[in-house]
C-alpha cells in the first residue's frame, strides 16, 4: 500500500486531474509572472542607473539575460519529463514535454535575437561566429528545431512523446560536450577584435530587477507550459468520457 | 549472445554487397561535392590546401546521413526488423551488429574515396595521414550517433530531411575536433585525438541502447 503522498501523487498523473490543476497552477503562475515583469521591468528600465560604460544600452540585458538560462532550464524541463515518460509511461509527462518544445524554442530565438541586438553597439557586430556562447545557443535551437520537427511528423501521439524523450535525452548528454567544444574551437580562431563582454561585478540596484525578471520568465513559461499542457492533454485524450463531458458542458471546467 | 551479433553483422554484411549498386551514388557523392568547391572558388592550391580539412569533413558529414537513412529501411520494410526485436536477445545487440555492418560497408569506403579526392587537392602527407586518422576515428561516432536518429525518423515521410536536422547539430563536436587536429600547428595533436576517441567510447557504450529504445518508441 503506497504512503498518502504517493497516493496523492498518483492520482495528479491521471489526466482529468491533472487538467483541473493545471488550470488552476496556470491562473497562479499567470497572476505571479504579472506583477514580477512589472517590478521588474520598472526596476529594470526606470530606476536602475544607467551603465557607467554601456549607457542605458545594458537594459537589454534584463530581456536577454532571463531568455537565455530560460532556454536551457526548458531543455531540462523536457529531458526530465522525456525520463518519466520513458520508464514509467505516465501521459500527462508526455504531454508536458512536447508542450514545453515551442516555448523553450521561443526563448532560444529572442534570447539569440536581442543578443545580437545587444552586440551591434557593443561589439560593433550583429553576429559573431567567434563567440562560443552565441554558437551553443544556435545549436540549442537547432536542437529544439529538430524535436519539434520530429513530434510534426510521426502522425501517432504517444509514439511521437516516446520518440522525442529519446531525442531530448540524447540531446541532454550532448549540450554539454557541444559547449566545451564550441569554446575550445573559439579559444583555438577567436580573433582579438571581438571578446564578450564581461562586466567587473553587477551592482546591487542593477541585479535586483534581473532576479525579478528571471522569476517573471520562470512563471510565464509555467503558465504557457500548463496552458499548453492542457491543449494536449485534451487532444490525446479527445476519445475519452472525461473530454466529451467537458466539451459538452460547455468547458466550464476548471 | 555473441551467435546473435554475428548472424546479424553476417547478413547484412551479405545484403549490402550484394546490393553494392546502391552504394554507389553515396561514393560519387563526396566526390561530387569535393570538386564544387574549386569549381566555386579560385583553383589556387594554397587556397584550396586551407580549406581541404573543412571540405573533406562536410563532404563526410553529409554523405553519412545520406548513407545512414538505409540502415534500417530493407528490415523496416519487409519487417524483419519487428522479428528482431521480438527475439529474446537484447535488441542493442543486434543494432550494434549492425552499426558496425553500416560502418564497414559505407563509412570505410568513404574514407578511401575522401583521401583519394584529397591527395587530388595536394594536401601534404602529414595532413592525410591525419586527416585519415580523424576520419578512422570520427567517422563510428557519426555511424552510432546516426542510428539512434535513423531509429527515431525510421518509416517516416519526410524522414531524409528531418535525419539531417537531428543528426547534424549532434555532431558538431565530431566536426571541430577533426579538423582542428588536421590544422593543428606541428607536433601530435593529442587533445583532438584523445576528444574524438572519448566521443567514440561515450557513442559506443549509449548509442545502441538509446538506438533500440528509439525503435521501440517508434513501432511498438
Amino acid at each position: 500500500m503506497p504512503s498518502p503522498f504517493m497516493q496523492k501523487l498518483y492520482s495528479y498523473a491521471a489526466a482529468p486531474v491533472f487538467y483541473d490543476f493545471a488550470g488552476r497552477l496556470a491562473r497562479s503562475f499567470g497572476m505571479a509572472a504579472l506583477l514580477l515583469f512589472a517590478a521588474g521591468l520598472v526596476g529594470g528600465l526606470l530606476l536602475a542607473p544607467a551603465d557607467y560604460q554601456q549607457g542605458d544600452g545594458f537594459r537589454i540585458m534584463y530581456v536577454h539575460v532571463p531568455a537565455a538560462w530560460m532556454s536551457l532550464f526548458v531543455y531540462m524541463v523536457m529531458a526530465a519529463s522525456g525520463v518519466v515518460t520513458l520508464v514509467w509511461h505516465v501521459k500527462v509527462a508526455d504531454a508536458l514535454g512536447r508542450a514545453a518544445a515551442a516555448p523553450g524554442a521561443v526563448f532560444t530565438a529572442l534570447a539569440l535575437a536581442t543578443g545580437s541586438i545587444w552586440g551591434k553597439p557593443m561589439w560593433g557586430t550583429w553576429w559573431a561566429w567567434g563567440d562560443a556562447r552565441l554558437m551553443s545557443e544556435l545549436v540549442l535551437l537547432f536542437l529544439y528545431m529538430g524535436y519539434m520537427g520530429l513530434q510534426a511528423a510521426i502522425p501517432d501521439r504517444r509514439a511521437a512523446a516516446r520518440a522525442g524523450a529519446v531525442l531530448a535525452l540524447v540531446g541532454t548528454v550532448n549540450i554539454p560536450i557541444i559547449h566545451y567544444s564550441v569554446v575550445w574551437w573559439t579559444t583555438l580562431h577567436q580573433g582579438p577584435s571581438v571578446s564578450s563582454f564581461s562586466a567587473p561585478s553587477i551592482h546591487g540596484s542593477m541585479l535586483l530587477p534581473l532576479l525579478f525578471m528571471s522569476l517573471a520568465y520562470m512563471c510565464y513559461f509555467f503558465c504557457v507550459l500548463m496552458v499548453r499542457c492542457r491543449c494536449e492533454l485534451l487532444q490525446q485524450e479527445r476519445h475519452r468520457d472525461w473530454v466529451r463531458a467537458l466539451v459538452a458542458g460547455g468547458g466550464a471546467r476548471g | 549472445m555473441a551467435s546473435v551479433f554475428a548472424s546479424v553483422l553476417r547478413r547484412d554484411l551479405i545484403l549490402g554487397v550484394r546490393r553494392r549498386s546502391e552504394l554507389m551514388p553515396a561514393l560519387v557523392f563526396p566526390v561530387i561535392v569535393m570538386a564544387l568547391f574549386p569549381l566555386a572558388l579560385r583553383p589556387e592550391p594554397s587556397l584550396l590546401q586551407g580549406l581541404l580539412p573543412a571540405v573533406a569533413w562536410v563532404a563526410v558529414l553529409l554523405s553519412v546521413c545520406l548513407c545512414l537513412e538505409t540502415v534500417f529501411r530493407g528490415d523496416f520494410d519487409d519487417a524483419s526488423l519487428e522479428q528482431l526485436m521480438l527475439s529474446p536477445e537484447p535488441l542493442a545487440l543486434s543494432v550494434l551488429a549492425k552499426q558496425l555492418a553500416c560502418w564497414l560497408l559505407t563509412a570505410l569506403p568513404l574514407l578511401l574515396v575522401v583521401l583519394v579526392m584529397a591527395a587530388l587537392f595536394g594536401t601534404p602527407p602529414r595532413a592525410l595521414g591525419m586527416l585519415a586518422l580523424t576520419m578512422l576515428l570520427g567517422t563510428p561516432s557519426l555511424v552510432l550517433y546516426g542510428t539512434v536518429a535513423v531509429a527515431l525518423t525510421v518509416g517516416l515521410r519526410q524522414g531524409s530531411l528531418l535525419l539531417s536536422v537531428l543528426l547534424l547539430p549532434l555532431v558538431i563536436p565530431v566536426l571541430v575536433f577533426a579538423t582542428s587536429a588536421v590544422t593543428a600547428a606541428p607536433g601530435w595533436p593529442w587533445a583532438e585525438l584523445s576528444f574524438l576517441a572519448g566521443m567514440l567510447l561515450l557513442a559506443l557504450s549509449l548509442s545502441p541502447f538509446l538506438a533500440a529504445a528509439a525503435l521501440r518508441a517508434r513501432l511498438c
